[in-house]
């Protein structure tokens, strides 16, 4: 009684319409939405929130500093149950958001927190001469920001980002808790139905898998692609 | 002593087939081993689950303490030593399978797939998947959730059977998989679902644990029904007619219904919450017709 595997099982309809290949694309299609879309919002707001935590006004600091620690010291699978379930009871307006905006936005939040930890300390990793020099050539604040110091912080930054948009890919399936039909959720259902676990288990880790590879050589191209010489941060 | 008899398990489920072949029958294990295992769940309420003392209790639980007392008197051992083991739905058919424990009295079902691993001894409840909704809303069956939002466990076979009605019937059902039974409840009570599709005991169950019980009913005719069952080694026949005749016993006596009524319509422990589900007519049948008949 060896183990044989059944990789027809994918094969197979499963009832509602689709195969078990179908509806497991279709749960890949909803894991990289949820972590793609997340993946901006993080970008966006972590950016922000971290380029305001190294201005020299002190409310910023703290607004981008309280902003940091309260998505990062809140496990994220407790923000999520936050947004889908205690926020909505205390807003009504917001029970008509759909799951899927919700916890793009818990998961942009939370990740938002650690860029925002990561493009402050690759702006910090300059030399301060750096920004004295462009205000002093006239540039303001924002331009000095703009032009001088974020080129560089970026391209600092970019493997601690890598690892983010990574890691993105993978606490997407928080999305599971807000019932999002993605990778997870496929997971536990397909292998109560079908009884092949080790298959369909095995299937969904490969993607998984891919998905932060592809990332991650996507990252690495960007960052050849910007690459400065004779700068750190760049790999080749 | 547990995190031991985790270890086994897990090196016995590979070494399963191996140990499989030479098993002797129950009774013959019994008799020589002077000791004989019940599996027990921790939260089957309310078939068998943990009470306020860590014990092991309920519905099943106690048919298998009636079972034990039979075996005793079989094997000639009235000092029959009777150990206890936690099982989950995951593991309960591989301890069965390579010995680890002798009998399962809890909320497994009896389906014709896990007949060709194990026995099953007279059906000894029935479950369909019936709907939880807020008190008040008018769900006679599915097709009355038409083009609304009905939630389902993950992982679970109700969650399959009603994916499967609504493309059969093209209800444009809105179908959502919570991650858990709890979840899927507090998504009713949220409004985000109409309607949680589930075996009709567990939403007994939930309902009766809510918070406000009278918040909730539990409506609709059962969608396919499903026999419970205690659960047997395969090609055992004198343990299963053992087990078979005490059950049988039981049922035409009447101690089954007062069995029933203690687990199933009065307050249990640990909380004192009453169930209140009266006994499914499929059920009463079989206490005439003492089918061990799968489903599909």
């Amino acid at each position: 009684m060896a183990f044989t595997w059944n990789w027809q099982i994918f094969l197979q309809q499963n009832g509602g319409g689709q195969t078990y290949l179908g509806w497991l694309m279709s749960a890949w299609g909803w894991t990289m939405a949820v972590a793609l879309c997340s993946l901006v919002v993080a970008l966006l707001v972590g950016s922000l929130m971290g380029i305001l935590r190294t201005t020299p006004s002190k409310t910023l600091v703290l607004l981008g500093n309280a902003w940091t620690e309260l998505f990062r010291n809140i496990p994220l699978l407790v923000q999520v149950f936050l947004w889908y379930h205690v926020i909505p009871s205390l807003f009504v307006s917001l029970r008509a958001v759909p799951s899927f905006v919700l916890v793009v936005f818990a998961l942009g939040f939370f990740t938002s927190s650690r860029i925002s930890e990561q493009l402050k300390a690759g702006i910090q990793s300059l030399p301060q001469g750096q920004r004295q020099a462009g205000l002093a050539m006239g540039l303001t604040l924002p331009q000095t920001y703009r032009y001088v110091l974020l080129p560089m912080a970026f391209r600092v930054v970019i493997p601690p980002l890598t690892s983010e948009a990574m890691n993105i890919i993978k606490n997407s399936s928080v999305a599971f808790a807000v019932s999002i039909a993605e990778l997870t959720m496929f997971a536990m259902q397909a292998q109560e139905e079908t009884s092949r676990g080790i298959e369909i288990y095995l299937a969904v880790t490969a993607l998984y898998f891919v998905s932060a590879l592809a990332v991650n050589r996507v990252a690495l191209f960007i960052e050849g692609l910007v690459q400065v010489p004779g700068m750190i941060g760049a790999s080749k | 002593m547990r995190t031991h008899s985790l270890k086994m398990t897990c090196l016995l489920a590979f070494l399963m087939p191996a140990a499989m072949a030479q098993t002797p029958t129950t009774l013959e294990k019994v008799k020589g081993s002077g000791t004989i295992t019940v599996a027990y769940r921790d939260s089957s309420i309310p078939f068998s689950y943990l009470d306020d003392k860590a014990q092991p209790v309920g519905f099943g639980w106690e048919i298998c303490g009636i079972i034990v007392d039979e075996v005793k008197k079989a094997t000639g051992q009235p000092n029959l030593k009777v150990q206890t083991q936690a099982v989950t739905s995951a593991n309960r058919i591989p301890l069965l399978m390579n010995g680890t424990i002798d009998i399962e009295c809890g909320s497994t079902t009896n389906n014709s797939e896990r007949q060709k691993q194990v026995a099953f001894a007279t059906n000894y409840f029935y479950t369909g998947t019936r709907f939880l909704v807020k008190a008040g809303t008018a769900v006679n069956s599915i097709d009355d959730l038409k083009g609304k939002t009905v939630v389902s466990t993950t992982g679970t076979t109700n969650y399959k059977i009603i994916r499967n009605l609504n493309e059969e019937k093209k209800l444009g059902i809105d179908l959502i998989g919570a991650k858990d039974h709890a979840d899927s409840a507090l998504l009713v009570q949220t409004g985000r679902a109409v309607a949680f599709g589930m075996d009709d005991i567990l939403l007994y169950g939930l309902k009766a644990s809510a918070a406000n019980p009278g918040e909730f009913a539990v409506v609709g005719e059962a969608i396919q029904v499903e026999p419970y069952a205690i659960m047997l080694r395969k090609d055992d026949p004198a343990f299963k007619k053992l087990v078979d005749d005490t059950l049988a016993g039981l049922m035409k006596s009447g101690d089954f219904e007062k069995l029933y009524k203690k687990w199933f319509m009065s307050p249990i422990p640990p909380k004192g919450i009453n169930l209140n589900a009266p006994m499914s007519k499929d059920l009463v049948d079989n206490l005439k017709k003492l089918s061990d008949k799968p489903a599909t």
